[in-house]
């Protein structure tokens, strides 16, 4: 039996003598900030009603809720055939969105990249305009476009597509500045002018890249055009917002449950799909 | 001028560029199959979402005079012209953007605290129980699948109409997206501190607390900013639901056509939109700098 050493508290004191001295600046300093937070959530939750009796209470109808939605039952067959219908079609806004999205950002990426477009004011407009669409919230250009082309799923299409040029403007455009210029050099040295050089030199460098960001954003749209549906744009929101606001809880839990399903399906389909463009250590998204 | 190429025999180059037609033509045929499918699923899919080009077309002057309309006041004068008529409601929107800003924070707050304790129970490499990893990775799925809007329409019926809605909704979204963030950056440390506490003897928190927590807290600190940034951007929006922020007068003004306090919300939803943005991404980089000097 090893007998153990008595700890020699002054010799470790000397040896590390900064874990013992009294809290850096910098600790102090973030210690500060984390209480800060915290006091700012306790008075935002005070301000919000949360310590009064109105969120227990709340809490305890939550629950009354959470019971009459299960299990999920759609009532009758025609209902699951409408909201198949309704379903698919909300895969339909999605893809159509997004694939719409995917080929007009791609010469607004072009403008805003700065290894393609040398003129500063046209990339610093194209990059401000990107960031403004980015900024408006899809339900909110559903809205708009519900004003030109009527109630309907185009308009949910259309809504896609404009909040998606934001996203898609933005990271194209990254990937185009990631990209290696020495091809389009090549192209450029053998006479080839600079449509070419984008066409033959960028292009099909940063193809699958894009092809990849696409995918992912098809999995992530057809999540936003579930909810669409709840001011008008068509899909299966109308269905569940009808369902929860007429309190038909059990259909409204169906409604998630297939929701889950197919998001579900085409996240595996979209990603073995991702995988196969890029393998599978390919660039995060 | 021109540079010597050489130029092989006729007989030598015919099977090369053969082979060459060969392979472009299998690839063609191949780009032209994934082509032809494309095309056939948005023929389907533009029967299924009822696109018409021809109703586009016909009405995409009412796009751009719709943009018309908002930039111009009831009088028919721009709204440049008189800023004071044009942010006639200044008081009240700022009021409501900041309870827009106060659901996204304490939503983000909620949530990363939720996500906090959560991601070290989810994460492989030092999740006490198996099973446990697995409940957890579930449950976050679920927080994040299903829309934030669509628990912020179940919030409405058991909390009543109001901001409390929009931040449970928030703070559930954010649950589920943060956790499994977090446990991701859990699974990256180094597990050697990890070791060493435990080796002291220290129960399973206390090895979390000084092995785990100091590799990993700039990384949860910059993934909650990220999430925050979203959240403003979403919480806009609660209020179509009726859950809080700017969104409730903002669905009233669409759906009643008052043109010019459409564009004013929407300038100051920009704005502040942009604010945050700049703000966290600054404090996101000072964060990763921060990192890479102590690592």
């Amino acid at each position: 039996m090893m007998s153990r050493a008595p700890i020699d508290l002054a010799a470790i004191r000397s040896r590390h003598p900064q874990h013992f001295g009294p809290p850096s600046r910098e600790r102090k300093f973030m210690q500060a900030l984390g209480a800060g937070a915290l006091l700012l959530l306790l008075v935002g939750m005070a301000q919000l009603g949360f310590f009064s009796g109105a969120f227990l209470s709340g809490v305890g109808k939550l629950g009354v809720v959470a019971g009459l939605m299960l299990p999920p039952n759609p009532g009758d067959w025609a209902h699951v055939r409408l909201y198949a219908m309704s379903l698919v079609e909300t895969v339909a806004i999605s893809f159509l969105g997004t694939l719409g999205a995917s080929l007009l950002a791609v010469p607004v990426a072009l403008l805003a990249a700065n290894n393609v477009t040398t003129q500063r004011v046209l990339r610093f407009l194209s990059r401000r305009s990107l960031d403004t669409i980015r900024s408006v919230d899809i339900l909110i250009w559903a809205l708009i476009w519900i004003n030109v082309v009527g109630l309907g799923p185009f308009a949910g299409v259309l809504a896609i597509m404009t909040s998606d040029i934001g996203n898609f403007g933005k990271l194209f455009s990254e990937a185009i500045e990631a990209a290696d210029h020495k091809p389009v050099e090549g192209i450029v040295s053998t006479g080839g002018g600079r449509i070419l050089g984008i066409r033959f030199g960028i292009l099909p460098e940063v193809f699958p890249v894009l092809a990849s960001q696409v995918l992912y954003f098809f999995e992530s749209n057809t999540r936003s055009a579930t909810i669409i549906g709840i001011v008008g744009a068509g899909g299966i929101g109308l269905h569940l917002a009808e369902a929860i606001r007429t309190l038909e809880l059990q259909q409204a839990s169906f409604i998630i449950l297939i929701i889950l399903v197919a998001v579900a399906a085409i996240d595996l389909v979209s990603s073995q799909l991702r995988f196969a463009l890029i393998g599978r250590r390919g660039p995060a998204t | 001028m021109s540079s010597p190429v050489v130029q092989l025999p006729d007989a030598q180059l015919r099977p090369l560029l053969a082979a060459y037609d060969a392979s472009v033509r299998v690839r063609r045929r191949q780009s032209f199959v994934v082509l032809a499918c494309i095309v056939a699923a948005v023929v389907l899919s533009s029967i299924s979402a009822e696109v018409s080009l021809g109703k586009l077309f016909a009405n995409i002057g009412n796009f751009t005079s719709y943009f018309g309309r908002l930039l111009h006041l009831d009088s028919g004068a721009l709204v440049i012209s008189d800023p004071v008529e044009w942010y006639w409601g200044l008081g009240r929107w700022l009021r409501l953007l900041g309870e827009t800003l106060l659901i996204a924070y304490v939503g983000t707050a909620l949530g990363a605290l939720g996500a906090f304790f959560l991601c070290f129970l989810a994460a492989a490499n030092v999740t006490p129980r198996p099973w446990l990893r697995i409940a957890v990775r579930r449950f976050c799925e679920l927080c994040r699948t299903v829309p934030e809007l669509v628990f912020a329409l179940m919030f409405v019926i058991a909390f009543g109409l109001g901001p409390m809605a929009g931040v449970l909704a928030v703070a559930i979204h954010s649950l589920g997206a943060l956790g499994k963030l977090f446990a991701e950056v859990v699974e990256n440390i180094d597990m050697k501190p990890v070791e060493g506490v435990h080796a002291t003897g220290a129960p399973w928190h206390v090895a979390m607390r000084f092995g785990a927590l100091p590799q990993t807290m700039s990384n949860f600190v910059s993934y909650a900013l990220l999430r925050f940034e979203i959240n403003v951007r979403g919480a806009t929006v609660m209020g179509f639901v009726g859950a809080g922020g700017i969104g409730v007068d903002l669905i009233e003004a669409i759906r009643k056509f008052y043109y010019s306090d459409v564009s004013a919300i929407l300038v100051l939803i920009v704005i502040t939109v942009s604010v945050i943005d700049t703000a966290t991404g600054y404090v996101r980089h000072r964060l990763i700098g921060l990192e890479g000097r102590h690592g």
